[in-house]
């Protein structure tokens, strides 16, 4: 692993002009990589030299790149957000990399998250899942007083583990099933742990799990790959506790 | 939705293959301690006095095998739907795909369930065939307590004198074994078993239910094999 000197890389990048077109791997060879940079950086250099060359850049999706709201997606050497345990791929740095390795990068492959060009892709359905019962109903007008409602620490903090889902759709991305679960259920357990969730919880479980189903997501087989590539770590608990949701909502 | 429409989606379905699975885990466990009858020190009579028991229990019995039946049938229809679903939901797959490992559940066991399932199935089909309608062998009965009754410890024996029964029977078993390996801790987590702290502890349990249940249901075989019988 180098950490100082620049670096060559040799990237293979899916290309692809539009939903329906046919893609590709496209061969660069990049070379003055700066280990100090992230990959999307290392990605915004490549696509200013194809520029300079009279090229089209290569579109990737990326906003905060700090981590938070989960639009740089990229499957990294086979890997959604790339070997680095809870990392976005925003937050990945080229220090990462060995000099001349070559490195792949593919969009997310889904049915339910189609391309729209190279490497972004499409992810409103996760909104449509969010839409459909992840929220709770209440009014509006001024804020109700802090210590109304009493939270124990402890549920606070559970809820938060589930809440801190940046709805990137890696779970999706490396899923062998393409199974939405792990968000869906960290969108759902969330709520189950507060009290607030609790007077829609039946119709919340029932209407996110049926949009899911309807936007062609696949079944889960409990691999737990979305675990691991979750980049701030959601643990599969998530979809357990989904189930415990559906099942209170059976009887 | 009522509550038969909510068991069709693919919570639902989760939630019927790991019931139907741990319910098909239990059945296994008795039928293993009925098979360790056979290591009575009394030449099979305990065992063919338990198979008798379990013959002379007439409408019981039979409702006990239709709901096995339904059981293995639907756990086997949804595990091979679920398998069928993949390609509909990614047409396209990966050129480069591997798992980051770390809490990942992915390996042999995990990525084989499809295949160890329906070599299962069809072991079970045989298998019925074998020692319930004695397809194979001709039908040995003897005298315990004053009834007739089928020699069953006489089938199992000569069945396991032959080298590849011996062999086909002990390959399937270490393919239950896997099948258990990711399905037991699966199972747990399809009903709900949320506490990450307890997930480790769950693998864990499911490993060491699938190697006991197949080390015991392999001990039979190889043991009349290499005992040159009971
Ligand atoms: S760009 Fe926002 S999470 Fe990576």
């Amino acid at each position: 692993m180098s950490t100082h000197e620049n670096m060559t890389l040799h990237l293979k990048i899916w290309r692809q002009n539009g939903p329906d077109s046919k893609g590709h791997f496209e061969d660069h060879t990049m070379d003055e990589v700066n280990p100090h940079m992230s990959f999307l950086e290392m990605l915004d250099l490549l696509n200013e030299r194809l520029m300079q060359n009279g090229k089209q850049p290569i579109e990737f999706d990326h906003d905060c790149r700090e981590g938070i709201c989960g639009s740089c997606n990229l499957v990294i050497n086979g890997i959604p957000h790339g070997p680095e345990m809870r990392t976005a791929a925003c937050q990945l740095h080229m220090r990462k990399f060995n000099d001349g390795e070559t490195v792949t990068i593919e969009p997310w492959r889904a049915k339910a998250f189609p391309i729209i060009k190279d490497l972004v892709v499409d992810r409103d359905a996760f909104d449509r899942i969010q839409a459909a019962g992840g929220f709770v109903s209440t009014r509006t007008g001024s804020m109700v007083d802090a210590n109304a409602i009493p939270i124990s620490k402890e549920a606070a903090d559970k809820s938060m583990d589930y809440a801190v889902c940046i709805g990137c759709g890696a779970c999706v991305a490396a899923c062998p099933n393409s199974s939405a679960s792990l968000f869906t259920g960290a969108k759902i357990a969330q709520f189950a742990k507060l009290p607030q969730g609790a007077p829609e919880r039946k119709r919340r479980v029932v209407a996110m799990v049926e949009q899911m189903e309807k936007e062609g997501f696949g079944d889960c087989s409990n691999y737990a790959e979305c675990e691991a590539v979750c980049p701030v770590g959601i643990s599969i608990s998530a979809i357990a506790e989904m189930r415990k949701e559906y099942v209170k909502a059976l009887f | 939705m009522s509550s038969l429409q909510l068991l069709q989606t693919s919570v639902g379905r989760k939630l019927l293959t790991g019931i139907t699975g741990i319910l098909l885990t239990l059945f296994l466990v008795a039928h293993l301690a009925g098979n360790l009858t056979l290591f009575a020190p009394d030449g099979g009579v305990a065992f063919n006095l338990y198979a008798d028991f379990l013959h002379n229990l007439g409408p019981i019995l039979i409702i006990f095998e239709i709901v096995l039946i339904v059981l293995f049938l639907l756990h086997a229809y949804i595990g091979i739907s679920i398998y069928r679903g993949r390609k509909k939901a990614r047409p396209e797959n990966y050129t480069y795909y591997k798992s980051q490992g770390g809490p990942s559940k992915q390996d042999f066991a995990s990525k084989t369930m499809i295949y160890t399932g329906l070599v299962i199935l069809l072991f079970v089909v045989l298998h019925v065939l074998h020692f319930k309608y004695n397809f194979f062998i001709p039908h040995e009965t003897t005298t315990l307590e004053g009834r007739e009754m089928i020699d069953l410890a006489y089938h199992v024996e000569k069945a396991f004198l032959n080298p590849w029964i011996t062999i086909a029977y002990s390959v399937v078993m270490v393919l239950i074994g896997l099948h258990l390996k990711h399905g037991v801790w699966s199972a747990f987590i399809s009903l709900g078993a949320g506490n990450p702290k307890l997930t480790a502890l769950l693998y864990t349990i499911g490993i060491i239910v699938a190697i006991l249940l197949a080390a015991g249901f392999l001990i039979i075989p190889i043991y009349i094999f290499l005992n040159g019988g009971l």
